[in-house]
């Protein structure tokens, strides 16, 4: 059976295709502002991949903040729902899945089916999500996929006193004006943004095996300062950003955990 | 009333009275430093004799020191002749003349009440990088406040990004946004980092700068709204600080609660630094 | 004077109210909050005043909905240390 699974994210969509459970194919784009057109052209890639065309998947499951934008699926299932069942299929000893995307952050409890037992999410402040790092990445005028390894070369702990991301702007100006390093203030950025996301998951209580996904999980730098934070080595799958795709097309085919 | 042009930021201003001679009389002051304006007020006996209202700079005790002799320039006064001061605002502590440093909630509720009059309830501070929602008693004694300085939405700052975002002058923000045939429907994040990409997307829609103000003006009207909603408002309302100079928002927040807004000859920045300064005179009064 | 302590953002309402007149001062919420969330002091929004009541710490008071995230009643936990701690009723949360 071929299953197919959409995750419409907020800056990125993601594709994955399943034959009999096993990934064949998967794809990502970045949104922009043709949304649509953008989700067509990954689905095409994602199918020429797998060598199939649409009439061969049984079943598409679209996910995402922009789920029912997907230009063509069966079902949508949320978000925490799709990252859960991805995190038990990848690391079946999973308990916890933290999901930091480009505009959201999530917690969730899950049981090894990667049934939901409890979640936390953060959707509308963008303190708690990708869009943090990426404006502090503007702000100190490194790229964002070297703020990451920018921040473990940091040699001392600076503060970050605004919890918002406009006023944190201004906070890291100030700070580039009066010479603090910037490999000290990479790391205040992710301390920062780490820190939000363990209350976080504070809330919900959490239990090894923690899996970390979603986009900001490639950040090298955020893993580090989340990790001293929950006082464990996080999970970080291979592609940490498909795990919500990886979950639909899970759903879409039925999978309830086990091999 | 004299003023400094700056097209590309707010309105400085400074005024002093012309009917007052200081001498022989306790000359007190306020300095509010704010994160982006600071502002200073000088009594002459307990009525308002001058002030200044400019930006902040980089660092709060020269700015303090500006705004004091701003508002001094045309006054023979000088820092000897003024018996207390009293600093509010985010610098207050850093003010170096002053005896004394005071919450901004306490002294925009006095500065309030004097500048709106006893029968003022219910005041708003819509500053740089805070909002407050404040109630007082007929002596502009603080019944009930609540702060928003965490998140930038519903701020002077957030105005900024829009105004940086689309290239218009703060200062006409307010009256672009009242220029629309229709009421767009106000922009949907809360969040001005979401907002701003809410905003993009609508001028890539081929939405005009003056609709796209609009719908962000109605967006921070309803957000100050519903913060508002927590202490509830009571007659007579009055707004401060400096987006109580954005028409845009302030007609549209007057609409949403349902109660005329006052209004007042005075710059609306200097509430808090007259609270200050009525503070000051309150406390050497008292000998404390 | 009911004092909100806390803020909103695009998240939601995170408040901490403290009505001054009805606290007495006694500290009790400072020992009960495992947080460091309370102190007590003259109130910084009634100057003229000298009476010391409890207010949130200035540090705290941005990101409450993060430190109090842990104290919050969800299916197997007790009602709020701090609420529960104020015999004078004084302390209630928005969230």
């Amino acid at each position: 059976m071929i299953t197919m699974g959409i995750d419409m994210g907020a800056k990125t969509i993601k594709v994955v295709i399943l034959k009999d459970n096993e990934i064949v194919a998967k794809s990502i784009v970045v949104a922009g502002f043709e949304v649509e057109k953008m989700a067509k052209e990954v689905i095409e890639k994602a199918m020429s991949e797998a060598g199939v065309t649409r009439g061969d998947i049984t079943k598409v499951v679209s996910t995402g903040a922009g789920d029912k934008q997907a230009p063509f699926y069966d079902e949508t299932k949320s978000v925490v729902g799709c990252d859960s069942l991805g995190a038990a299929y990848i690391h079946p000893a999973v308990r916890c899945v933290i999901d930091v995307g480009a505009e959201e952050g999530r917690g969730m409890r899950c049981d090894e089916t990667g049934k939901i037992l409890d979640f936390e999410v953060n959707e509308k402040c963008a303190a708690g999500a990708g869009a943090f790092t990426e404006a502090m990445s503007r702000a100190l005028e490194v790229p964002l996929e070297e703020l990451g390894a920018l921040s473990l070369k940091a040699t001392e702990d600076v503060p970050m006193n605004a919890q918002c991301t406009v006023f944190a702007e201004s906070e890291v100006v100030t700070m580039v004006h009066n010479n603090v390093p910037k490999e000290n203030m990479a790391k205040a950025v992710h301390d920062a943004m780490a820190s939000r996301i363990t209350s976080m998951v504070r809330k919900i209580g959490f239990e090894k095996d923690v899996v970390l996904i979603g986009g900001v999980a490639k950040n090298v730098g955020f893993v580090s300062s989340l990790n001293a934070d929950l006082e464990l080595e996080v999970i970080v799958p291979e592609d940490p950003e498909f795990v919500g795709a990886l979950g639909a097309a899970l759903a879409a085919a039925g999978w309830k955990g086990g091999a | 009333m004299t003023e400094k042009k700056e097209l590309w930021r707010w309105t400085e201003s400074r005024w002093t009275n012309p009917d007052i001679d200081w001498k022989g009389k306790l000359i007190t002051s306020g300095v509010d430093v704010g994160s982006v304006s600071s502002q200073a007020v000088i009594l002459a006996d307990g009525e308002l004799y001058a002030y200044s209202n400019m930006r902040t700079g980089s660092n709060s005790p020269d700015s303090a020191i500006n705004a004091i002799n701003w508002a001094m320039e045309d006054t023979a006064l000088t820092l000897e002749d003024i018996a207390y001061t009293v600093g509010t605002g985010y610098g207050r502590v850093n003010v170096p003349f002053s005896q004394r440093a005071i919450t901004e909630i306490a002294c925009h509720a006095r500065g309030g009440n004097h500048m709106y009059g006893p029968t003022v309830r219910t005041i708003l501070d819509m500053g740089g990088q805070d909002c407050k929602a404040i109630h007082c008693d007929e002596k502009g004694k603080v019944t009930n406040f609540l702060m928003n300085d965490k998140c930038a939405a519903g701020t002077g700052r957030g105005m900024e990004v829009f105004a940086d975002l689309l290239g218009v002058s703060i200062n006409d923000i307010g009256d672009l946004s009242l220029d629309v045939e229709e009421e767009p429907p106000p922009v949907s994040s809360t969040c001005v980092v979401y907002a701003k990409t809410e905003a993009t997307g609508l001028l890539r829609e081929g939405w005009p700068t003056n609709k796209v103000l609009a719908a962000y003006c109605s967006a921070m009207a309803h957000r100050i709204m519903t913060l508002l909603e927590r202490i509830g408002v009571e007659k007579d309302f009055a707004i401060t600080g400096g987006i109580a100079k954005n028409s845009g928002v302030v007609s549209r927040l007057e609409k949403d609660v349902g109660i005329p807004i006052m209004t007042t000859d005075y710059d609306t920045q200097i509430a808090g630094a007259l609270g200050a300064a009525l503070f000051a005179k309150a406390l050497k009064d008292k000998g404390k | 004077m009911i004092a909100n302590y806390g803020y909103k953002d695009g998240s939601g309402d995170y408040f901490i109210t403290i009505d001054t007149d009805k606290c007495n001062g006694c500290r009790d919420c400072v020992s009960a909050c495992p947080h460091g969330v309370f102190d007590v002091g003259p109130d910084e929004n009634d100057p003229l005043s000298d009476d010391e009541v409890a207010f949130v710490t200035e540090e705290e008071r941005k990101k409450i909905k993060y430190t109090c995230g842990p104290c919050k009643p969800t299916s197997d936990r007790p009602p709020l240390p701090c609420v529960t701690a104020c015999k004078q009723d004084a302390i209630s949360h928005s969230w």
